[in-house]
């Protein structure tokens, strides 16, 4: 008994920071889930990469103007997110380009631009390094932020929830019915960037990525319906996050790559066992209907 | 007639441009390359404006690690003198040297000063990374350095003996009047108070020599991302020794010192300089400058 209390308790009840961290986590767990399952659904899986990079250079231009402040830094990867976001959306319904290409190419622009203003600079710091947090270092002002984007997504969701899921199961039918399709897609694409942003504060790079992909798609491994995914998504984040600060804590391990690598491992026990769809019950010989 | 003309301008030309060289050599000055900003500050300090100083790395630049570029070639090539500090500090100038073809003048600033071996260096044979090569941050190396260099810079540009001599000689009394400064300051400590949690590892001179011990908090890696055993751990060793404050500049986010100071009750240190200087108009400008702002800010955390 004391020795699961040294394993599981000690750290949270000693530390501050590590409170702190496990708040955090959990909060940018409670958004990311949901936002993870629309992105699954809607097959834009890698559309949360392209925009993480996208974010990257509009928070050093931020960096640049402000030096490390949060405020600037949140401000200018959420101009350069949402500027993107919407460049890509438009192109898509205007032109004949995929929103996979469009959004290639608004990406690459404003990481190239990024990359070029940052070595006009010309600092020996490693601006990829210091730009975003850690989840060990969150201080007030840093928790109140992810409160409050995780708060506004999942508010945001529940109005736009109908034509979200109309527009991901039959986009051609929502636009026969309501001409809503077009400013919800970009809404949500907003709802990414900012949840991104988030995930940058809590996890400190590129892997903010991870916290909003992984349990969302471990969660199709579990149940059908859309409101399942999203709280099974959401537990699931929230024990790679618990998890994943304690093994980094016991381990040694840099905190944020340790909880997206539990959520991997949850992954693929979900990938093996998972009651809808695992593996392993692929491979046992299916009874056939009979009579 | 037209040929008469154009050798006339010829002429004019080539007058106008061996006179043009001849007011540059007079006013050139001489070349001199250091690698790094605080040896470039010595040079500065002892040839004034008769020397030209390149530091190939510039201020707030890390002589550690440093990419070389094929500027740095050529201003090796046109060097009257190079300085380096040795010790294995700056390994990537041999490499350098060697790959330009040119056999500089070279001097090892470090060579008459007084080291102490590197903690931990357990690699026999290799003599270059058994010392320490922080050794500026002693002033009396300090001195030792701007003598080698001075020495060095007579013997590659003997005409202006009397200028380095005066000069240097000038600066040294200078060193002796901040090694006193520090040592006040110092004293100012209570003596129970004298230690700070860093990971600096470039202060085991100015450690040795004035009584400041500096504690490297355990097992942490400066650029390695940070994790939850290495943070719980400065803390616990803060609390546990009472260490007053903690300047931890190498870990590379603030809020993350700022999170440990307030954890474990420690004052956060202001920007101490360790092996480059500043911009020329920011706190450690030069190397006096740079000593100044250590020490006022050393006193700054740790008198109570």
């Amino acid at each position: 008994m004391s020795s699961l209390y040294a394993l599981f308790l000690a750290p949270f009840v000693e530390f501050d920071f590590m409170r702190r961290a496990l708040v955090g986590s959990f909060v940018l767990a409670l958004s990311a889930g949901p936002m993870g399952v629309f992105l699954v659904l809607r097959r834009m899986s890698l559309v949360g990469d392209a925009m993480a990079h996208a974010i990257l250079p509009g928070a050093a231009i931020g960096y640049l103007i402000a030096g490390l402040s949060l405020g600037a830094m949140t401000i200018g990867g959420l101009i350069a997110g949402c500027l993107v976001a919407l460049l890509a959306g438009l192109v898509t319904r205007h032109t004949q380009l995929r929103e996979d290409a469009s959004l290639a190419s608004f990406y690459i622009i404003s990481l190239a631009l990024g990359v070029t203003l940052v070595s006009l600079k010309g600092s020996n710091i490693d601006l990829l390094h210091v730009l975003f947090g850690s989840v060990l270092a969150l201080d007030d002002a840093t928790l109140v932020l992810l409160a409050a984007i995780s708060s506004l997504t999942l508010l945001v969701l529940a109005i736009i929830y109908r034509p979200l899921v109309l527009e991901c199961v039959d986009p051609g039918f929502l636009r026969t019915v309501s001409p809503l399709g077009a400013p919800v897609h970009l809404i949500f694409l907003c709802l990414v960037v900012i949840n991104l942003i988030s995930g940058f504060h809590a996890m400190g790079t590129l892997l903010a990525v991870g916290v909003l992909m992984l349990p969302a798609i471990s969660a199709r491994f579990w149940c059908h319906g859309i409101a399942a995914m999203m709280g099974i998504a959401c537990a699931l984040g929230i024990l790679a996050s618990a998890l994943g600060l304690i093994a980094s804590y016991h381990l040694g391990l840099a905190s944020g790559p340790t909880i997206i690598l539990v959520a991997g491992v949850l992954y693929i026990f979900s990938l093996l066992l998972g009651s809808n769809g695992g593996l392993v019950w692929r491979l046992r010989p299916v009874k056939h209907l009979e009579g | 007639m037209r040929q008469l003309c154009f050798a006339l301008c010829f002429a004019l030309a080539l007058n106008c441009q061996s006179s043009f060289a001849q007011t540059q050599v007079s006013e050139q000055r001489v070349k001199i390359v250091a690698t790094f900003s605080i040896l470039a500050d010595f040079v500065r300090q002892i040839g004034g404006d008769h020397v030209e100083v390149i530091d190939l790395v510039g201020p707030n630049g890390d002589a550690h690690v440093y990419q070389t570029k094929p500027l740095d070639v050529r201003h090796l090539r046109e060097a009257k003198l190079v300085v380096i500090n040795g010790l294995g500090l700056e390994g990537w100038v041999e490499r350098l040297i060697a790959a330009s073809g040119v056999k500089p003048r070279l001097v090892i600033a470090s060579q008459g000063a007084n080291l102490i071996p590197l903690k931990g260096s357990t690699s026999p044979g290799n003599a270059k990374g058994r010392f320490d090569p922080h050794a500026w941050q002693d002033i009396a190396n300090a001195r030792l350095y701007v003598s080698a260099i001075s020495a060095a810079l007579i013997e590659a540009d003997p005409g202006s003996r009397p200028l380095y001599e005066t000069r240097s000689k000038a600066y040294l009394d200078q060193l002796t009047g901040l090694e006193a400064e520090v040592l006040a300051a110092i004293a100012s400590i209570p003596v129970e108070r004298r230690r700070v949690i860093t990971t600096h590892d470039a202060f085991g001179y100015f450690a040795k020599a004035y009584g400041l011990a500096f504690i490297a908090p355990q097992g942490v890696s400066t650029d390695a991302e940070a994790n939850a055993q290495d943070v719980s751990r400065i803390i616990r060793q803060i609390k546990a020794e009472k260490i007053p404050a903690v300047f931890l500049e190498n870990i590379s986010d603030d809020r993350l010192i700022g999170r440990i100071a307030k954890e474990s009750g420690a004052k956060i240190g202001g920007k101490v300089f360790s092996d480059a200087l500043s911009e020329a108009k920011g706190p450690a400008g030069t190397y006096i400058d740079m000593m100044r702002n250590n020490i006022r800010e050393f006193t700054a955390a740790l008198v109570p």
